[in-house]
């Protein structure tokens, strides 16, 4: 079995201090020959002895999980054979740069400089870090020259394997397995093989060991492999280091620490250590939307073993719903918000109407439809220069959807927005405004928790307002799109995030993207898109050599990925689509979505004062605190 | 104390908001209080539309209402579903105090939901005046009896010892469950509505009643975490 691991050292390094990841790499690489390969921070001369106890306990951790008798006498011909026979030959060509790597380096993680601090997570705050992109719009003609090196690249990367489109079957597995097995996956048996063949495991874990969450099967069942886990984070502790990722053949297993919380993740996804990190990371967000930051911390520290599922139970719910999102929405991926399209002067008479039912201590009130946003109107001085992160609406988004309970009646109840301020509570009033369908849902958020009555009649005065305009039939004939609008035949889909809309406004930070329509409509498909998607999003965020543009020619569909300093396209083409073809349908697109701009996005957000009273703020101690927000927000990410 | 539950009389009729008569409305608060997935949130769906559903556990505390008709006055019940999570628990005193009804949940297949409820018994005996609060002991999922762990006779002895009203139902098949709520709106209003002060009456559109001290101080409550 091979594994690699990767560790950093907790303490930050300036720049000047960049340790020498190459060189370790090596070291590591030829100590460990085909047992195991570790990346530790700082010092090589004392990775190697790490290195030998790390593997041993992974070892443990996968024999643990996957007590596959192949697996574990897997040679390192199993682990290259294995992709190259999965992949039908001579079918991909990929824009690479220089990024190639030899075959062998698929179990091996070679992007070592991630001593850019603030990168800890994929979500793509930052446009193409540090490569800065000249004007965006008018560069068909420069990076067209990009093209030829797919054309060189070809060759090394069929040899490479890697990207996630050879990997169909097992994937596909995967999908319908989560999506039937939805329901009951606590009482899953852990020994079985299904549950060993989850694409994705996640598993939450207090610093003493305890389990608090496991997504699929008991905590309880589980509380052995989790220990082996903490055994492994606690020993990378010890000596003053923060364990990250180890990555064998067949799995990546990512680890975060947060406080006194260990997340971890074991993937079969192939997707990049930042992307399964920023999912972890989610996770935690989630757990802190009802506990807030401040009281994990102090139950911790009152009683180092506590057991925390007593808080979470009844959560878990709301936990597997999240992560179930993650794998199949890509808002999470591209950390932006979906907002309906919908016309602009429907969206905002909607807007109207909100503004307009407001009650003291009111910060946010939120319109969605079919779990996307329509309108967010939002307090003057709350959020003054900060807008909410879409983060904090994903979880909102999340808590809405995973709990039907919603729909039975009006819900009060206290949630935390971690990125606006995670130790706070803010009060939420949830209410569908279109029974039975149950489609088109009322969100207030309150910083006073006695505030229910008024805000329920908030709610009553915009169920008049829209009743007036029936608005509630047109929001009905609102929804996704197709991407045949668009009016390019070989284009099947994209994704398009806007760094500001429009103008510099900071606000919300959104994409559009078509529906996905056939060849992908089926669960199966859609999800295989998705891959190649986080596939490429991996490339164009990767840390050690992140990409501007990837042209992708996949076995049955050819993408090309784009960032610039004004946005992110993803697009995906029909598999024979021309190099020239593609530019001139990206030229055309954009064309087309700035002229739809209006419909597509949420764009001149309207504000309202409720004058909160400044002691009930949820924000505290607003002033000193929102300098720091978006510095905040980039480091937590 | 189960023998002597109220029967339902012919005047008695529930129905939807729509039907309003030109009668008193009065406010009833009504909580739901027990363990978690005794299947509160679903006698609560039950009460207000009459529907089973799957629900998912609740989130917070969830507010349906629904109209009963009596002879003599019309309540309308405010129903307070809690999540029964142990991170809203410290603080249920706060939010049960000032409701007139107390449901007190428990599955009769479940040993220790009943054990639970005998325990949030005491903590609302801490916190109700006498006479101030109607309680009602509700074993449901009645339709599971083959799997029952708590008799019949069990919860009924229970509650003529601690003096409360008593009943089996099921959220499922939605036995006795207009029943019950018929029964508590009958108990109720000779109880409590009698009362100077009892009950107050409801408005279309109900001004803040935030003045209205020892009521529902819920919000003050379903927030805080603690261990
Ligand atoms: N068989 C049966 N199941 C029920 C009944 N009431 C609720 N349930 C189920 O028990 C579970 C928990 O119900 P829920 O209403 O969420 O409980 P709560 O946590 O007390 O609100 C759900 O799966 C319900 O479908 C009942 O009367 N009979
Ligand atoms: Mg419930």
């Amino acid at each position: 079995m091979k594994v690699s691991v990767d560790i950093r050292h907790s303490v930050q390094h300036g720049d000047g201090t960049k340790p020498d990841w190459d060189g370790i790499m090596e070291t590591a690489n030829h100590q460990e020959g085909e047992a195991a390969a570790v990346k530790i921070g700082d010092s090589p001369l004392e990775s190697n002895q790490p290195a030998d106890s790390l593997a041993a306990s992974f070892s443990l951790l996968e024999n643990h999980m996957f007590p596959d008798p192949v697996e574990s006498n897997g040679s390192a011909a199993v682990s290259r054979i294995e992709p190259v026979n999965s992949q039908p030959p001579d079918v991909s060509a990929e824009h690479l740069g220089l990024d190639e790597k030899p075959p062998s380096d698929q179990v091996m993680k070679l992007d070592p400089e991630k001593t850019k601090t603030e990168c800890q997570n994929d979500v793509s705050m930052q446009p193409a870090d540090g490569t800065t992109e000249d004007d965006a719009t008018d560069n068909d003609q420069s990076d067209s020259g990009e093209f030829v090196v797919t054309m060189l690249a070809k060759a090394k990367l069929e040899e490479q394997g890697i990207g996630v489109k050879g990997r169909s079957s097992p994937l596909l597995e995967a999908g319908t397995q989560e999506s039937s097995s939805f329901t009951s996956h606590r009482d899953e048996d852990v020994t079985a093989d299904s549950w060993r063949q989850h694409r994705k495991h996640v598993f939450v874990l207090s610093e003493a060991g305890k389990p608090i969450y496991s997504r699929y099967g008991s905590e309880e069942a589980l509380s052995s492999t989790m220990g082996v886990m903490m055994a492994l984070v606690s020993f990378v502790q010890s000596g003053d280091n923060i364990i990250r990722s180890v990555y064998s053949d067949e799995h990546t297993v990512v680890f975060l620490q947060k406080g006194p919380l260990v997340l971890v993740c074991v993937s079969s996804s192939r997707q990049s250590e930042q992307q399964l990190q920023g999912e972890l990371l989610y996770v935690y967000y989630q757990i802190i939307s009802m506990l807030t930051q401040a009281s994990i911390s102090r139950i911790f520290e009152h009683k180092k073993n506590y057991d925390l599922r007593r808080l979470l139970a009844g959560s878990e719910k709301i936990l597997d719903g999240l992560l179930n999102l993650v794998d199949s929405d890509p808002s999470f991926l591209l950390s932006a918000v979906h907002c309906l399209p919908l016309a602009s002067s429907l969206r905002d008479s909607l807007s109207q109407i909100l503004q307009k039912a407001i009650t003291p201590n009111l910060v946010f009130s939120i319109l969605i439809a079919k779990n996307q946003l329509l309108t967010i109107v939002q307090e003057k001085t709350v959020i003054e220069d900060s807008r909410l992160e879409p983060a904090d609406v994903h979880l909102l988004l999340n808590l809405i959807g995973a709990s039907s309970a919603f729909q039975a009646g009006e819900i009060w109840t206290p949630i935390c927005l971690p990125l606006f301020n995670p130790d706070c509570y803010f009060y939420a009033y949830i209410s569908y405004l279109d029974p039975p369908e149950c489609t088109v849902c009322l969100l207030l958020l309150s910083t006073d928790k006695e505030a229910f009555y008024s805000v329920a009649e908030c709610k009553r005065k915009i169920e008049e307002a829209m009743m007036a305009q029936n608005s509630l039939s047109l929001i009905a004939k609102a929804g996704t799109y197709s991407v045949s609008q668009v009016g390019v035949s070989d284009l099947r889909h994209f994704m398009y995030k806007p760094f500001d809309v429009p103008d510099n406004y900071r606000q919300l930070t959104q994409f559009t993207s078509p529906e996905m329509e056939a060849p992908y409509s089926s669960e199966e498909e859609k999800m295989r898109l998705l891959d190649l998607y986080r596939y490429m999003h991996g490339r164009i965020h990767s840390t050690s050599r992140p990409l501007k543009l990837i042209y992708h020619v996949a076995e049955r569909e050819t993408l090309l990925a784009w960032v610039t300093s004004k946005f992110e396209l993803y697009t995906c083409f029909s598999p024979l689509v021309t190099k020239a073809c593609a530019i001139t349908a990206i030229t055309k697109l954009l064309r087309w979505i700035k002229k739809e701009e209006d419909r597509l996005f949420i764009r001149y957000p309207p504000k309202y004062s409720t004058t909160p009273n400044p002691s009930k703020s949820s924000r505290g101690g607003k002033s000193d605190q929102q300098d720091s927000t978006d510095n905040g927000f980039l480091s937590l990410l | 104390m189960g023998e002597s539950l109220p029967r339902v009389h012919g005047g008695a009729q529930q129905h939807s908001d729509t039907l309003r008569r030109p009668v008193h409305t009065l406010r009833v608060k009504m909580v739901l209080l027990g363990s978690s997935g005794v299947g509160k949130s679903s006698l609560a769906l039950r009460f207000s539309k009459d529907e089973f559903r799957s629900t998912s556990p609740t989130v917070g505390c969830a507010y349906l209402t629904q109209v009963v008709h009596l002879s003599n006055a019309t309540l309308r019940f405010e129903i307070w579903d809690t999540a029964g999570q142990e991170k809203y628990h410290s603080v249920t005193p706060l939010y049960y105090r000032g409701a007139h009804v107390a449901l007190l949940v428990y599955d009769i297949t479940q040993r220790e939901t009943f054990v639970r409820a005998q325990v949030w018994l005491k903590e609302l005996e801490k916190q109700y005046i006498p006479g101030s609060t109607v309680i009602w002991l509700v074993g449901n999922k009645g339709d599971l009896a083959h799997d029952r762990q708590v008799p019949l006779e069990e919860g009924e002895s229970l509650a003529s010892n601690k003096g409360l009203y008593f009943i089996e139902t099921s959220a499922l098949s939605g036995e006795q469950v207009n029943e019950l709520l018929q029964s508590v709106a009958h108990r109720v209003f000779e109880c409590i509505g009698a009362q100077q002060g009892g009950l107050t009456e409801w408005q279309e559109t109900p001004t803040v009643d935030l003045r209205h001290k020892d009521s529902f101080n819920l919000f003050a409550s379903c927030c805080k975490v603690g261990p």
